[in-house]
């Protein structure tokens, strides 16, 4: 059999559908994700499967990965410590393995940039170098953290299988629901007094546009994905329409604290770093080295969580063979 | 350039910010006049559509900003520079002596450059790693581009060309009790290395008239420590607001270094040295050449 099958973790989520309906036209996708995948393309081939089952082997033993595109990584403040470290770290590691065990020549895996954490000392650009403090002053994302060292410590360890690492800034989309979109659309979101940090989005479009290019062949190492640009937390409000509740920040973290516990507020007092200090990050090794550029600008970035910015991924109806 | 400040002009905040914010600009340009407007259309500075570079400086913000440390520069401290043809175009770091208790001195001599230098520039101060935890001071700061002194954001500003303004002394300069004025504090030797690294000429600054601003007569460093402040000095009036000083702005002749960018620290302590002796050069000139402390 011909090695020439792209397998993607997590690709049920918003993130890996859109790289599904970009990469099925150019490759052949074998998608993997505890979820269903609804309005899959006829040519996908999805697994039912948990990454962390022994049954994810048989995919690799049947030799025609050539590369693995990793994603399937949970951050639900919600989930128990054990729930996350089980499914990110364990998962990963069980993926990463087998793909070594079966010679995959490509493995890239999803991180993020918030594995550098807001801290009031922060660079303005930090660079891939910069030290991964994230679960210093958030330890619910102490497992986020350790897939990414995980896979550096992987790309060492297999000079031989071409690794990358991407590490996006916050991604928003029309159907995104991690912290920062679900943040994005709230009519009156709180802000922290007397702070306004610069922030980067990207489009989740964008995001699959980067996982797309990691798979050129010869591309490896790890690397900073950033959107059309950065801008004052204000402006992105200002943007929206949305009137703020300013808060002072001694009392917003005990009360958010009290919030979340009763399940009136969907974010755990730490988030409040990122509405407090930077965790923008220089973006420039990936554009040199896989060519990467934002198709959505700013404004349409911004706008994208309001549902108004068309997708530009052609969506491909079901039953058809997607020809681009 | 100034379509950007007129094009950010639609999306000013409204309500009670955005008047005061046109108010504002109104009496910067009351006390600038034509010839100020003309110097801050020629500022440039990387600008995307929402008006601000990438490290956050606003340049509409800046306008709006520079109103009360205009009329500081221009009535209350009534600076005076020297040799501000010194400053070379392109990228240049400025180092000075440190003093006052509030840094004043800081304002001044970006005011300076931004007034009097050829071609008109915003400085970057690098600021302590203390000031973006602090409420209010933290998007101010940012929004008339002072930046984190990190070498990072150091070397990439140079790069870029800018003019970044560099107190080696920091704190220990800024704080130091009236008994030390004019005494030049132990120096950082962070910045040289900086300078050399980047290939950035040195332009020594010194600054007459803010050791007189707060004379501090003790520093309770212990209470300091403990409230997460840098220094507690206590001045006469208590709370370090500044006497109409006269402020007397020396710029020398641009300094050149070269060196490898892994010279040992005794190397680069040389270097330091040679920057401090002009500085403590030009304080001497200045002191002697100035009459009275006020006037």
């Amino acid at each position: 059999m011909a090695r020439d099958a792209v397998l993607v973790t997590g690709i049920s989520g918003n993130l890996g559908r859109g790289l599904a309906r970009l990469l099925h036209k150019t490759d052949r996708v074998i998608g993997v994700d505890r979820r269903e995948f609804a309005g899959a393309p006829k040519d996908l081939e999805v697994h039912n499967l948990d990454i962390r089952k022994r049954k994810i082997e048989d995919l690799f033993r049947r030799g025609d990965i050539q590369a693995m595109i990793h994603m399937a990584i949970v951050h639900d403040p919600r989930l128990s410590q054990e729930e996350h470290h089980s499914y990110n770290v364990l998962g990963t590691k069980a993926v990463l393995e087998y793909a070594a065990k079966y010679g995959v020549r490509k493995v890239v895996v999803l991180s993020s940039a918030n594995v550098y954490g807001p801290q009031p000392g922060n660079d303005n650009f930090l660079t891939e170098e910069s030290p991964l403090l994230g679960s210093q002053r958030f330890p619910d994302i102490r497992d986020l953290v350790e897939v990414d060292m995980y896979a550096q410590q992987y790309m060492w360890k297999h000079p031989d299988v071409e690794t990358v690492i991407l590490r996006p800034v916050h991604i928003v989309g029309p159907t995104v629901r991690n912290a920062p979109s679900t943040y994005l659309r709230l009519l009156r979101p709180w802000t922290l007094a007397g702070f306004d940090p610069m922030v980067q989005l990207i489009h989740e479009e964008d995001v699959a546009r980067a996982l797309a290019l990691s798979l050129r062949p010869g591309l490896r190492g790890v690397y900073n994905v950033c959107g059309p640009g950065e801008l004052p937390l204000s402006a992105v409000l200002r943007e929206l329409g949305r009137a703020p509740i300013p808060i002072p920040h001694l009392f917003a973290r005990p009360l958010l604290d009290k919030l979340f516990q009763y399940r009136l507020a969907g974010f755990p007092s730490a988030e409040l770093d990122h509405l407090q200090f930077l965790c923008t990050v220089d973006g420039s090794r990936y554009e040199r080295e896989a060519g990467f550029r934002a198709t959505f600008t700013l404004r349409e970035t911004i706008r994208s969580v309001l549902g108004e910015v068309p997708p530009r991924i052609h969506v491909v109806p079901e039953g058809s063979q997607g020809a681009a | 350039m100034s379509t950007a400040l007129v094009r950010y002009d639609q999306e000013k905040p409204r309500g009670l910010l955005g008047r005061l914010r046109g108010a504002m600009q109104k009496w910067t340009l009351s006390q600038g006049g034509p010839e100020l407007e003309a110097r801050l259309a020629r500022l440039v500075a990387p600008q995307n559509e929402y008006g601000v570079d990438p490290f956050g400086l606003e340049l509409d913000f800046v306008k709006t900003a520079i109103a009360p440390v205009l009329w500081l520069y221009r009535n209350y401290f009534r600076v005076e520079t020297h040799g501000i043809e010194h400053v070379p175009a392109g990228r240049v770091m400025l180092i000075g002596n440190h003093s006052g208790q509030l840094p004043i001195d800081a304002a001044m001599i970006a005011m300076s450059l931004l007034l009097e230098a050829e071609p008109p520039r915003v400085t970057r101060a690098m600021v302590e790693k203390w000031a973006p935890t602090l409420p209010f001071v933290a998007p101010f700061f940012a929004r008339i581009g002072q930046v984190v002194g990190t070498p990072e954001n150091c070397k990439r500003l140079l790069a870029a060309g800018e003019t970044i303004m560099v107190f080696p002394e920091g704190t220990r300069g800024l704080n130091k009790t009236y008994d030390k004025r004019y005494r030049l504090q132990e120096f950082g030797t962070g910045f040289m290395r900086l300078a050399v690294e980047t290939q950035t000429p040195i332009l020594p600054v010194a600054v007459i008239g803010a050791e007189e601003q707060a004379p501090a007569l003790f520093d309770f460093k212990q209470v300091a420590k403990a409230i997460g402040f840098p220094a507690l000095p206590i001045t006469p009036t208590l709370l370090p607001l500044p006497l109409p000083v006269k402020y007397h702005l020396w710029f020398g002749e641009p300094m050149r270094f070269s060196g490898r960018v892994d010279d040992d620290d005794a190397e680069l302590a040389r270097k330091v040295a040679e920057v401090k002796r002009a500085i403590e050069a030009l304080l001497k000139r200045g002191l002697t050449a100035r009459g009275s402390i006020f006037r």
